[in-house]
């Protein structure tokens, strides 16, 4: 069926230069903001004074000098909640695509199930955390 | 040709209110803290109530001097207020304000391309954090990573409720596809979505990672003048496009009781300042929160509603098809 591909591919053209078209208004804009930053920051470079003493260079810590270094060791304790918060967000991008489709003709009940499947393992996931004392921030 | 104009009005249109509705929150902000504190705010400036109080702050930053501290990581320092607040301008096109072709741009997956681009605007406060080899601006840093952890996740479920709402991911679609009752039907998921976003911005009660009399001021202890005023922005932008998004998603955008064809914008910009008045509002009520009971309050309270919300949706959708 040649015909049925010529005219997919057409739709299928067209729908590529709707979607360049908006993204590239987007990456217009992204262009003007830089430039407004560009011409903000040089222009207060032409404003504002420039008197550098040694003192005023030293980092700001409660008003007393500063001891050691400030890129300083610490624990961040929080680590766990990172892991638990790449796997949960992974997962529920694929929420997404499966939003637009899901009560369309034709799936209805089926994927309200897999719905319920897919929430009850979201929850266990979040429940066993839970109970592990992982969402404790000691 | 008129295709080009018609984009450089609209550019030029979303440039002009990312500029001006900022300083309109952030005078109101001024203006309504003082009164619910018994004072009377800024009334000097401009003459009238002090109404060019943020234009004469602005005069004042733009000629202060630009410090980086000696021991800073100077290229990553100078450019993070621009990361901190480009993205908010960015994502300011895609929201529809009225009906038809009133947006900046119409972005085919909204929801998607507003939820990816508001979270850059995150790294522009981390990179301030680490770059001012300040132990308290690393310290703001941290808690600012930490924030993301909590509310990132029920703001997207949040908003994925709504996808299945209206069975598209773009906010044009969301609009159009609209019912009155779609706000009780959502409601739990805008408050969710609505606080995930006010921890996002940093704002009270979740404004830990700037908490001034634990850590000065975070991650922008160390900026000065036109950078430190940038960030000021960058929070205003940030109130803007978050009561803007809570609008569209949540309340209906530019529908209401009457005029919507006409006015449609009117209503936008009404339910925005509502709910932008609301973030000042509770600024001034609550006391700020600690990093721990906000990680708390989103994994136990937030996600688990979220996903409720997300149930619920999804049954009512398949009943009423």
């Amino acid at each position: 069926m040649p015909e049925t591909t010529v005219r997919t591919a057409d739709a299928g053209l067209g729908l590529a230069a709707g979607y360049f078209h908006s993204y590239s208004v987007v990456g217009l804009l992204a262009v003007v903001g830089v430039v407004f930053v560009a011409v903000a920051f040089a222009s207060g470079r032409l404003l504002r004074p420039v008197v550098p003493t040694r003192e005023k260079m030293l980092t700001y810590e409660c008003g007393v000098d500063p001891v050691g270094e400030g890129w300083a060791h610490t624990q961040v304790r929080y680590y766990v909640y990172a892991f638990l918060y790449v796997i949960f967000a992974v997962d529920s991008i694929f929420l997404f695509p499966w939003a637009t489709v899901f009560a369309a003709p034709g799936f209805g009940s089926t994927t309200l199930v897999e719905m319920f499947v897919f929430l009850g393992f979201l929850a266990v996931g979040l429940l066993y955390a839970w109970k592990k004392g992982v969402l404790e921030w000691t | 040709m008129t295709g080009t104009l018609d984009v450089v009005v609209r550019l030029l249109a979303v440039f002009v209110a990312f500029l001006v509705l900022p300083l309109v929150v952030g005078q109101t902000e001024h203006k309504v803290m003082a009164h619910m504190q018994g004072r009377l705010g800024p009334m000097y400036a401009g003459g009238f109530h002090g109404w060019a109080q943020l234009v004469a702050d602005g005069v004042k930053f733009a000629q202060k001097e630009d410090v980086v501290p000696a021991g800073a990581d100077r290229r990553i320092f100078q450019l993070a207020p621009a990361v901190a607040l480009l993205p908010y301008l960015l994502v300011l096109v895609a929201i529809p304000i009225g009906p038809g072709n009133q947006v900046g741009q119409s972005v085919d997956a909204g929801i998607f391309f507003v939820l990816a681009v508001m979270g850059v605007g995150v790294l522009g406060s981390m990179m301030a954090g680490w770059a001012s080899a300040n132990k308290f601006s690393l310290l703001g840093g941290l808690r600012t990573a930490a924030q993301l952890l909590a509310y990132e996740l029920p703001m997207v479920l949040a908003a994925a409720s709504v996808a299945m709402a209206a069975g598209t991911v773009s906010l044009v679609g969301v609009l159009d596809a609209f019912h009155w009752w779609w706000v009780p039907w959502q409601i739990v998921g805008g408050l969710v979505f609505f606080t995930a976003g006010l921890a996002e911005l940093q704002r009270p009660p979740f404004d830990m990672p700037v908490a001034d009399s634990e850590i000065i001021f975070g991650a922008y202890t160390e900026y000065t003048g036109l950078r430190f005023a940038l960030f000021l922005l960058s929070e205003y932008a940030g109130i803007v496009v978050l009561c803007g998004l809570t609008t569209v998603l949540f309340l209906g955008g530019w529908h209401g009781p009457f005029g919507a064809d006409g006015l449609g914008w009117l209503w936008t910009l009404l339910k925005t300042a509502v709910l932008a008045f609301v973030v000042i509002w509770l600024r001034v009520s609550y006391p700020r929160l600690r990093e721990d009971q906000l990680q708390k309050l989103a994994w136990t309270v937030l996600i688990p509603l979220a996903l409720a919300q997300i149930a619920l949706t999804g049954v009512v959708k398949v009943v009423i098809q």
